[in-house]
This record gives structure tokens, C-alpha cells and sequence, in this order.
């Protein structure tokens, strides 16, 4: 790690530091939503949902919960003074609470306040609900076959890659298909509204996007913006899954608050939250591709079916960002990406870490594995050949020149690090002698797109004070929800001021400080937060050595910042004291900052434009192992190396990769959520949905950041950005089972297992390429 | 309102009384502003809400970690309960403190849980050193937790730091204090509690406990809660009377009965406390016990639970079926024995009468030449209720099967046998053309069904492999499955 720079007490960037609430979390003394001391006369809030997957609300007998003692509000969509309608992208297709026709199992009916969580629980269930039913599309194959979509299809194209597939001297067709994925944060969804004086709203939230949530709740209680206050201190982990999907609740906490007059409280039970909030679309991966001897790729021709759900939430975007991620590192000298982004009646599927581009990277890894079977070539030396290389290999099937692959240096150290070939033999030697036992590796890159692909969302604002005996106060657009944003930021902030990082103030994110901020996500929250900061320190620095070259009498270029101090000519004095003579002096010593991402943009229509910054790079070599009686199937060894540019706290850095990895191998593995034929979705607790855990990590877990690491681009102190791109990295673990299985039968294609891959799913596979199949 | 229970928390002792008997620990905790504990899931499957519950025993203390979410507060009488507001005291506890050295918190929300059942592995016996804790028993300390941002791998790195060194806390250091605290709460009749309409009672002996069942035909009988706790948190049940087991005398027997050559199990022992005795007669226990929940939910649950409750997936039926053990129901008019594969009549429905309980389980000593093996099938390989499991009781004379009894759970409405295959194999020679032979017949045996644990056809497929995993185990010297946890 890069601790070269821990000798300076106040060299605070590129340095390992604890999460800066790591203390309190162990001691249980770190504050969330539902942890607040609570005000007087708070209500607690809960909801009914639909239990058929499409109809319409014949009656919605509400009797029996406004009955039950203890019930103080019942709402309804009648009851929203405001706009009924949280779509983020203003597309008006998903309610708050449903006016008539339902669209998913699950789907929130109405919301009843009570004075004790329990009673609000037990009353929402005591509605009678008479509905008409109607015939539900609840699969892909249904909604391309009606054309039911929630945006319109899209499609990206260079070259004809119809012609070159044709003219290869290979062609392979495909399927794959990738499974849901629930988030899983472990603080459920959670919000607290407290009434204030003029109508106004103070919300407390678990979420990743407040400026959204502060927009939604003045729109549904016909507010202005300026009426109503989010404030997000942090979460109990997100992953996208708040970042539109934690306003419906607050909502409805709101809308209790503005009907009764007193505070209110939502928290959404587990297995409520998990029916009634959105996940990782699934999708079908069609591809066609041709290529040559060496495995090179000449057309690739991908069809990526997105079932979205019931709405359009974030959907358009997420596909987008899957067509974007189609090529993953590899260059397609022709391609044709078409994206359906199929409505169904299911809950509404959102972000989740990666959005989109995990199941685009999916894809087009599949296709190099099946390229490399046909060829009976070691997959490796298939993704060499391909990856993106110099001019006339470098331009993106969305026309964006790749300037800084660091793959061709990073690949090759990853596989000899990791014995990759070593390995390999060893591993045909073991499948040899073991009949039920097999085992598999496989070493996959990434290469991962950074900016909001919207354009207008990259950017972001900081506020920064410095109060009169020198300690700081820091507060920016972003939100802390465990991945240490906050830390870096401050970080940030007292390596420019050249202070110790105690005497910055980390504090809640508030629309009341930084207005008009985007989500925190697509993994932008230290570049861009980062940034507005340091944006913010420079003005504050820039006053002070005014006013100081002017009271000294110095240059200004003799001013600097150093270890507590501040170097006037050749005076040190103590920040505090430079701060204070400031202040006495009439110097602002508060500052907004605000930056917006340079180089930027992307014509949606035609497909075409620098949609990123830059790329962030990484790669992994797993070894799996497989039970072929069964399907069960372990991780035996992991070795990752991940490009941070250079890391802001490597130690932090640290824990997105190991994180995203695992949280990636159990998308890939063991978590499957299943809906019966009616449209319920029947894996909604963690009894029935298993997120990874402590045993499914193995312990040769080698993961590295690459030294060499430097962005390209003049981001924050030339880091990069590091939240999504290691979940990708999990892509080896998916392959090296697939490599296991088609040790069972070398001599046919490629086998064709989907994700997740569960036991099941496995001893299918090991079925269809044996004669055990039968049939 | 009468009745009162007295516990301590931390070295505080507390004095409850006019509770609600459904109140859970970690509600009762919650509102009394310890938000150091959360809630995650509400039925004891996250670890979020994870405590310590300190158990007199002898002069020693026990500490074991528990699910507050599903844990009923009026099963404190007379325990210590320590939270993570506990445990720091002049500075962080020894695993706070390789917490935060190692990174091992991100989000922060499941910490709490993580850092209760590394303070319950901290005061487990073990031997000191680096070398001192292997991952597998990190890995089952931990199984019960999950964490969404970290990836464990730092988690894992934190708890070999902590349980490196011998334990020495201000708890251990207390231990004589806490002993004498203790003891002087122990219940020592019955525990009454009244609440609005609802009741709940704490006999201590078996004829208590009878005669309350006599009185309450409807009543509920708790020990853990790992079940009747998500009736209460997820379906909202209002229970009138609950009848809490785990003090009665009788039902914690666990002791060989030479006469009859058996082990016998009380309902109401634990499933950590029978480990170690399961696990003596047949060490080929020690797998399936090992997946069987989490520490959590073996600390709190109980094979006569497992059994109680009539579930088709629960995991200990199907080996002590095949391994013909025998169950001891109890009421006020007497005991009976029947075989445990008797007292699953069908989904749902039980052979228990209106106030019987389960008594014990008779389990008997192995056989000369017994071989036997218990697998589950999950998609995650711990702490997940079986697709399928089997477990298999052979007997060889000569190459020839003397006897076998085949049982599966999740392959029927209720655990079962495969009598089918049983019989196809019975007399002949252990070779893979009688075995193909069974496998074909479990076709006959079963019609599994399809739901989110796995497809019919998958159940079948497994149950047949599964039968030849066994057989390939029985004539090799090796293991033919994959190892727990981290291979090296």
C-alpha cells in the first residue's frame, strides 16, 4: 500500500486512515435513522400492498385499520395534496401509494400512522381489498413478445457487424442469462419526518440521494424546494438501493407528519423491504460474434433483454451503462448493441453497484470463454488478443477514444503473481485423477466507465468553514453509507490546509448546505465531492494569504500551508492564529465549492460521445472447485489486482475491492430470488435469500491495489474512483465454474451455465454437456 | 400484573416486571435507548442484533451469543445479558479494538453483531497463539453474521488478532463479583407472568410443566424461540400463553442410559449442547451439526424443537430417523415411546396429543461396523435450511447389507424414509449395480416438490447423488465432497 507518505503528521492523503466513524460503529454508538432520539408524540408509520401482481382496486376497505385502537391517520392516494408520483426520470408511471391500478405484488396501498410501530404493523394488515385482476406479464420472453417497455429500445452500432460476422472465419451464437440481485444493506429502509413552522418539512432519511428525496417531498405535500430539509448523517449500507428507492417511505412518513401535525417514523420490517423494494435487473444475453484464428474478435452482434419492472425508475440509464460496458476491456472492431428494456409486472428493478455494467460485462466475457473453446485456446491468452490496444484498436462501439488501458501491463503481472499458468496444469492434472471433484480458474479484467453516463449530474458542491480558533467544518453533496467518502473528503481537506484530520468536522449531508446535488453514486462521490472540497479550501487559502501578504508585507507566492502552520515569508505562525488575525481582519473564512466533471458528453440518439472521464481498471484469477453429484461449489483461492489511480487511503480502497468482490461472487453464485407464477415474490428474508458469508470467502484472498496506479485525467490528487468496478471482478468466479464443468466434456462447446450459479443450476449444466443428461 | 424477572445487564441488575411475555430482547432494549443493537431482520438470520448471554455454571460463566430479535426478554430470569454498549470500559474491548485496526466496519450497521459474537468467541476456550484459532471455527463463530460491505476478509483478520491472547476483559476480571450476582437471582420456583390477557410460565420440573399443559391445552411451548420468535415478529401472533421449557430440569438430560444403550437428548438441550455428545457417539455428526443455522440459533434451539414442530426441512429428523432413534412424549396422564419416524404422520400434523410434549429423544449407541453420514444441500453452504437432507445408517456383513435405513428431509411432507431403496439394497452385495438399482428406486420413494429451495427435478437428481456420494465414501478412503470452509 502507499504508506510512503505517512511519515508527514499531515500529509493526510494516499495514507491508510480508519473510517472516521470506525469507533463508534464497534461500540454501537454511531447514529442511524431509527437510532435518533425520538421527539414527543412520534407516530410510527406502516403500509398495506397488493398481493396480485396486476389489477384494479375494486374497493379498498380501510374499516377494520382505522378501528384498531392506537391507529391515528390512514392514507391514501386520495389524501396526497401534492403530485402522486416518485419517477425519478419524471416518466409519472410509478404512485406512492396506488390511485387504482396495481402493477406489482407488493405495491403500497395505502399507509396508516400509529402511536406505536407495532399497532401501524398490525392495523396495515386489516384492509379488505376487493380487486379485479388482470393477466400479468411477469417474464422477459412475455414483454418482448408485447413490446412492453419502459423506455423505448436502444441501439448502438459501428461498423457493420453483420457483415464482418458473416465474413469470419469463426461464428458461435449464444445465451446467457444473469439473475436478480437483492442489495441486501442491512439497515433496512428507514425515515423520520418532523413537522416545522410554515407547512416546512425536516427529513431525516437513509438515503443516497437527498436533494431527489427534498424535490419529492415538497412535489407530494406542493411545497417549494426551499420548504423542506433532508438530512442524511449516514446509512446502513446502500449499493443503489437507496438512491430512488428510499423516497417512496419517507414519503409516506411526510405525508403522515403534514396530515397529523406530529412527527412520524417509517421502517420498513425485512421481508417488506425486500417485496416491496426494487433489485438488480435480470437479464437475457443474446450474442452473435465472429473472430478469427487467433480468437480475435471481428462482429459482435448483442441483444441485452432488461426485465425493468413495473416503472421506469433508472432503468433507461441502467441499460444504457450495460450496452456501454458490452466490450468490456475488448476492442470490437464492429458491433451491434441493441437494449429492450422490458415492463413488467414486478417490482420495479433499480441501481445496484454496477448498474448495468456487470451484466453487459457478463456478456461479452461469456463470448470470449465460448471463443476460446471453440479454438481450444487458453481463455487468457484470448482476452490478450482482444483487449483494446493502440490507435486503430481503441475506439469504443460508442465512438469514445480508450487512452489509458493499463490492462497490458496489469494482466500479465496479475497472472504471474497469481501462478495463473501453473495453475492451470495443475488443475487439468487434478481433473484427471478426480472423478466427482472438479475444478476450474479463469482470469478476468475490468474495465469500468467513471462519470454519471447523464451528463448533468456530474456535479457536485462542498461548503467548508473555518471557524475562529482554526478548526474546520466540512459538508458536501455526497452521503456516507459505509463505502468512507466522508473520510476521504475530509482527508482531502486537511491535506490542503495542511492540518492534522482531527481538526476537520465531518458532518451530515443537508440540502441546507449544499443545494442541487446529484446521487451519491456511480461510484463519483470521492472524485466529485472530493473536488468541490478542495474547490472551497483554495478560496478560504486564497483570502487568508491575501490578507496575510498584505499584513506582513510578503508576496503572496511566500505564503504556504505547512504541517499545522502557515509560512509567511519567513515567519511560521500557528494556523489558528493566522485564522483569527483573519477574522479580526474581516477575511469570510467560509467558502462553497462546486465542480463539474470536465470533457464529457454523450448523444444518446446516436449513440456516440466520451460518456466517461476515464476507466478504472482491475482483475482477477479464481479457482473454484465443484461438486459434480451435487452442484455445490467453493471458491478455493482469489487474487486480485485493482488499478485506484493513486489510492486517496488505501486501507479504504481496500474494503470497496474485497467487498465488491464478494458482493459480486454472490450475485454470481448463491443468491437467487424467485417468484412464483403468480407474480409473488416468495425469497424475501435472509432464510430464503443467502448473501455471502464469512465461509464463502476463502482464505488465500490476495488482493492488491496496483502501485503503478495514476489516473490519466486530473482527478482528486490522480485517484480513481473505486465503489463498482471490483464487483466485476467477481466475473472470474462465474467463468472458473464454467471452466469446471467443461473439464466434464472437453471436446464439445462451451457449457452454457447461467448466473446465479446456484448447485442447482450447475448439476443442470454438468447434465447437458454429460451423457447423464439422458435426453 | 404479577411477576417479575431479574437479570443483569452488564453488571447492572435489572428488575422487569409488567412487560408484555411476546416483548422480544432487542425491542425491550431498543426502547430503553440501547440503540447499539439493531435490527436487521427480525428472525435471527442477519446476526445484527447479536448479544452475549452470561449462564451460571457451577462457579464458572457461560457466555453465548444469542439473536435478540427472536429471543423473548422473559428468558432472562436469572442470566446476565451484555451489549455492545458493555463493552468498552477504559478503551475499547481487545475485539473492538482489532475491529478498528483492521478495517473490519464499513457501513457500520452490522458491527454491533459481529463485535458480540467475537466477544462470545473471545471467552470461549481455545488455545492461545496465532495458531491458536483455525478459520473453520472463525468461520462458524461468524456464520450467524452477515455483512454486506467488508467482504469478511477483514473481519477474519480482526478476529485472529483478538483470539490470539488468552481472555482477559473486565468481565473475566468481574467473574467472581458476576458469580456471586448471579446466583443470588437464580429462579428457584416457577416464573409466573401476567400481562393484560397473556401469561407466561417458567416451570422447573417436568410434572410443572405437565400440569401446565393440562391447564393450557392451548398453550405455546417455547425453549429457544428460533421458531415461535418469527410468529411473533413476522406474523404478528398474539400468543395467550406461553409455556418456556428450557428451565425444566427433566428436558436438559443428556446423558448415556447404559441399560438401553442409548443417548438420551432431553427436548429442551440445545443444539450446542448436544454437539459435543452427538458428536462422541457419532463423529459423523459433527458436519451436519456444524451447518445446522448459526451459533446463534444453536446457542437458542433445540432438537426437541426441531422435532416439535413437524418440519419437512428440519435437519436433525432425518439422521436420527435413519439412525432409529426413538422419541419420549410426555402429559399429565403418563409417557409413551414411539419410533421417531412414527410421530411424523404428515405435513403439518404431528403425533403429540393436546398436553403432551416431547420429553426425550432416545438415540442409540452405534452398532459394530456402523457406518453413517448425514449431508444437507443449500445454496449457501452455511446457516441454509436443507433442498434436501439425507442421512444414511449402513451395516455390512461380508460385503453384504445387513441393514440400511435411508432418510431424506425436503423430499416429502414430512422427514422420511426411503423404504423403496432400503429394500432394493437389503441382502445384497454394496456395489455400484445394487446401488444404481436404489437410486432408480427412490423414484418410487418420492415425489419432491419444486419451490425456491430447488426444482423436483433437482431434489430427485440430488437425492440419488447424494446415495452414490455415500457409497463412494464407504468403499474409498477419502472424502468425496467438497471440505468446509477455505480451502488451502
Amino acid at each position: 500500500m502507499n504508506r510512503e507518505a505517512s511519515q508527514k503528521s499531515t500529509g493526510a492523503v494516499h495514507m491508510d486512515h480508519a473510517h472516521d466513524s470506525a469507533v463508534k460503529h464497534v461500540t454501537g454508538e454511531a447514529v442511524y435513522v431509527d437510532d435518533m432520539l425520538e421527539p414527543a408524540g412520534l407516530l410510527h408509520v406502516y403500509f398495506g400492498t397488493s398481493d396480485c401482481a396486476r389489477g384494479n382496486i375494486r374497493q379498498l376497505g380501510l374499516d377494520e385499520v382505522k378501528a384498531l385502537p392506537g391507529v391515528v391517520a390512514v392514507i391514501t392516494a386520495q389524501d396526497i395534496p401534492g403530485l402522486n408520483d416518485i419517477s425519478p426520470t419524471h416518466t409519472l408511471d410509478e404512485e406512492i401509494l396506488c390511485s387504482g391500478e396495481i402493477h406489482f405484488a407488493g405495491q403500497p396501498l395505502f399507509a396508516v400512522a400509529a402511536e406505536d410501530r407495532e399497532t401501524a404493523r398490525r392495523a396495515a394488515r386489516l384492509a379488505e381489498i376487493e380487486v379485479e385482476e388482470e393477466p400479468a406479464i411477469l417474464d422477459v420472453e412475455e414483454a418482448l413478445a408485447r413490446k412492453s417497455w419502459v423506455s423505448e429500445p436502444q441501439e448502438m452500432r459501428r461498423g457493420d457487424a453483420a457483415a464482418a460476422i458473416s465474413a469470419a472465419s469463426h461464428r458461435l451464437r449464444g445465451e446467457l442469462r444473469t439473475g436478480n440481485q437483492e442489495h441486501f444493506y442491512l439497515e433496512g429502509q428507514a425515515a423520520m419526518a418532523i413537522p416545522q413552522e410554515d407547512g416546512d418539512m425536516l427529513i431525516y432519511s437513509s438515503t443516497q440521494h437527498p436533494s431527489e428525496l427534498q424535490h419529492l417531498v415538497a412535489a407530494t405535500l406542493g411545497l417549494s424546494d426551499n420548504a423542506v430539509t433532508v438530512e442524511v448523517r449516514r446509512m446502513g449500507g446502500a449499493f443503489g438501493g437507496k438512491e430512488t428507492q428510499a423516497a417512496q417511505w419517507a414519503l409516506l412518513a411526510a405525508l403522515a407528519a403534514h396530515h397529523t401535525g406530529r412527527a412520524a417514523k417509517i421502517r420498513l420490517d425485512r421481508d417488506d423491504d425486500m417485496i416491496s423494494t426494487g433489485k438488480r435487473h435480470d437479464f437475457r444475453i443474446v450474442y452473435e460474434v465472429g473472430f478469427d484464428d487467433d480468437g480475435r474478435i471481428e462482429g459482435l452482434d448483442v441483444e441485452l433483454a432488461a426485465r425493468c419492472g413495473m416503472s421506469a425508475d433508472l432503468s433507461a440509464a441502467i441499460c444504457d451503462r450495460a450496452m456501454f460496458h458490452s466490450d468490456n476491456a475488448y476492442y470490437l472492431p464492429t458491433a451491434r448493441i441493441r437494449s429492450y428494456r422490458c415492463r413488467t409486472h414486478t417490482v420495479s428493478n433499480t441501481a445496484l453497484r454496477g448498474f448495468g455494467g456487470p451484466q453487459g460485462m457478463m456478456g461479452i466475457e461469456r463470448v470470449i470463454d465460448a471463443i476460446a473453446a471453440r479454438l481450444g485456446k487458453d481463455p487468457l491468452d484470448v482476452r490478450m488478443a482482444n483487449l483494446y490496444g493502440d490507435e486503430g484498436r481503441n475506439i469504443t462501439p460508442y465512438h469514445m477514444e480508450v487512452k489509458d488501458n493499463v490492462l497490458h501491463e496489469l494482466m500479465p503481472e496479475l497472472a504471474e503473481t497469481a501462478g495463473y499458468h501453473s495453475r492451470r496444469d495443475a488443475i487439468d492434472a487434478f481433473n484427471h485423477d478426480s472423478p466427482v471433484i472438479k475444478r476450474g480458474i479463469a482470469l478476468t479484467p475490468v474495465k469500468f466507465g467513471i462519470s454519471f453516463t447523464t451528463t448533468f449530474l456530474n456535479q457536485a458542491g462542498a461548503l467548508v468553514h473555518v471557524y475562529k480558533d482554526g478548526s474546520i467544518h466540512l459538508n458536501h453533496g455526497g452521503t456516507e453509507m459505509g463505502q468512507g467518502l466522508f473520510i476521504k473528503v475530509a482527508q482531502v481537506v486537511a491535506d490542503a490546509f495542511q492540518v492534522s484530520l482531527d481538526q476537520v468536522k465531518i458532518t451530515a449531508t443537508t440540502t441546507a448546505k449544499v443545494p442541487n446535488t446529484s446521487a451519491t453514486a456511480a461510484s463519483s462521490g470521492s472524485d466529485m465531492n472530493g473536488m468541490a472540497a478542495l474547490n472551497a479550501v483554495r478560496k478560504i487559502q486564497k483570502r487568508l494569504i491575501v490578507f496575510a501578504a498584505e499584513k506582513y508585507g510578503v508576496a503572496s507566492e511566500s505564503i504556504q500551508f505547512v504541517d499545522g502552520q502557515v509560512l509567511i515569508g519567513d515567519t511560521l505562525i500557528p494556523f489558528p492564529e493566522l485564522v483569527n488575525e483573519a477574522y479580526l481582519g474581516r477575511v469570510s473564512l467560509s467558502a462553497t465549492g462546486y465542480y463539474r466533471t470536465p470533457k464529457i458528453w454523450y448523444d444518446r440518439k446516436k449513440a456516440r460521445g466520451r460518456p466517461f472521464l476515464y476507466f478504472a481498471y482491475g482483475a482477477a484469477v479464481s479457482e473454484v472447485e465443484i461438486d459434480t453429484l451435487t452442484g455445490e461449489n467453493r471458491i478455493r483461492r482469489v487474487d486480485i489486482l485493482h488499478d485506484a489511480g493513486r489510492s486517496l487511503n488505501p486501507a479504504i480502497d481496500m474494503g470497496q475491492i474485497e467487498g465488491g468482490f464478494v458482493q459480486g461472487a454472490g450475485w454470481l453464485t448463491m443468491e437467487e430470488l424467485w417468484w412464483d407464477d403468480s407474480g409473488a415474490i416468495r425469497t424475501h428474508s435472509p432464510s430464503t435469500y443467502k448473501i455471502p458469508v464469512s465461509s464463502d470467502v476463502p482464505e488465500e484472498f490476495n488482493a492488491r491495489i496496483w502501485q503503478p496506479g495514476k489516473n490519466r485525467e486530473p482527478t482528486i490528487h490522480r485517484s480513481k474512483a473505486v465503489g463498482e468496478p471490483p464487483l466485476m471482478l467477481a466475473i472470474s468466479v462465474h467463468s472458473a465454474i464454467n471452466q469446471a464443468i467443461a473439464s466434464l466434456a472437453p471436446d464439445r462447446p462451451l457449457p452454457a451455465l447461467d448466473a446465479p450459479a446456484t448447485p442447482e443450476r450447475i448439476l443442470m449444466c454438468i447434465r447437458s454437456v454429460t451423457d447423464n443428461g439422458g435426453d | 400484573m404479577s411477576g417479575a424477572i431479574r437479570f443483569l445487564l452488564g453488571n447492572r441488575l435489572i428488575e422487569a416486571s409488567d412487560f408484555d411475555p411476546q416483548l422480544t430482547v432487542l425491542d425491550w432494549l431498543r426502547k430503553n435507548r440501547h440503540t447499539g443493537t439493531k435490527e436487521g431482520c427480525a428472525e435471527g438470520d442477519c446476526g445484527a442484533c447479536t448479544v452475549v448471554v452470561g449462564d451460571l455454571a457451577g462457579d464458572e460463566i457461560r457466555y453465548r451469543s444469542f439473536n435478540a430479535c427472536i429471543q423473548l426478554l422473559a428468558t432472562l430470569d436469572g442470566r446476565q445479558l451484555i451489549i455492545v454498549e458493555d463493552l468498552a470500559q477504559a478503551g475499547l474491548h481487545p475485539v473492538q479494538q482489532a475491529m478498528v485496526d483492521h478495517h473490519g466496519s464499513q457501513c457500520g450497521f452490522c458491527t454491533p453483531g459481529f463485535v458480540m459474537s467475537l466477544f462470545a468467541l473471545y471467552h470461549e476456550n481455545r488455545p492461545p497463539g496465532e495458531q491458536g484459532i483455525g478459520r473453520r471455527q472463525i468461520d462458524e463463530g461468524l456464520a450467524g453474521n452477515l455483512c454486506r460491505c467488508t467482504g469478511y476478509a477483514p473481519i477474519v483478520r480482526a478476529a485472529r488478532q483478538a483470539l490470539s491472547v488468552p481472555a482477559d476483559d473486565h468481565f473475566s476480571q468481574a467473574r467472581e463479583q458476576t458469580v456471586a450476582s448471579l446466583k443470588q437471582i437464580q429462579p428457584t420456583e416457577c416464573l409466573e407472568l401476567e400481562y393484560e390477557n397473556r401469561s407466561f410460565f417458567a416451570p422447573r420440573s417436568l410434572d410443572e410443566l405437565c400440569v401446565l399443559l393440562a391447564q393450557h391445552p392451548d398453550a405455546v411451548m417455547v425453549a429457544g424461540a428460533t421458531d415461535v420468535g418469527l410468529w411473533i415478529t413476522k406474523q404478528l401472533r398474539v400468543i395467550d400463553t406461553l409455556i418456556y421449557t428450557a428451565n425444566v430440569t427433566e428436558l436438559q438430560t443428556l446423558a448415556i442410559d447404559k441399560q438401553s444403550a442409548c443417548l438420551e437428548i432431553g427436548a429442551a438441550v440445545s443444539y450446542t449442547d448436544a454437539m459435543g455428545a452427538l458428536t462422541d457417539v457419532y463423529p459423523d455428526f459433527r458436519p451436519l451439526l456444524a451447518r445446522l443455522g448459526a451459533v446463534q440459533v444453536r446457542n437458542a434451539g433445540t432438537i426437541g424443537g426441531n422435532i416439535a414442530n413437524g418440519s419437512p426441512i428440519g435437519d436433525m429428523p432425518p439422521p436420527l430417523i435413519a439412525l432409529d432413534a426413538r422419541l419420549v412424549l410426555r402429559g399429565i396422564h403418563g409417557q409413551r415411546t414411539l419410533d421417531l419416524e412414527e410421530f411424523f404422520i404428515e405435513y403439518g400434523r404431528q403425533d403429540l396429543r393436546p398436553g403432551e410434549c416431547v420429553e426425550k429423544i432416545l438415540l442409540p449407541l452405534p452398532s459394530a461396523g456402523q457406518q453413517f453420514r448425514a449431508y444437507k444441500l443449500c445454496k449457501r453452504f452455511d446457516q441454509d435450511i436443507s433442498a434436501v437432507c439425507a442421512a444414511f445408517a449402513l451395516t455390512l456383513d461380508k460385503g453384504t447389507v445387513a441393514s440400511i435405513r435411508i432418510c431424506y428431509g425436503g423430499m416429502a411432507g414430512v422427514p422420511a424414509r426411503a423404504r423403496e431403496a432400503e429394500s432394493t439394497l437389503h441382502g445384497q452385495s454394496w456395489t455400484q449395480a445394487g446401488l444404481d438399482g436404489a437410486m432408480s428406486a427412490l423414484e418410487r420413494d418420492f415425489e419432491p416438490i419444486s419451490d425456491w429451495r430447488a426444482s423436483s427435478e433437482y431434489r430427485m437428481i440430488a437425492a440419488q447423488n447424494l446415495l452414490q456420494r455415500f457409497f463412494l465414501e464407504t468403499t474409498r478412503d477419502e472424502p468425496v465432497h467438497l471440505q468446509a470452509g477455505a480451502a488451502t
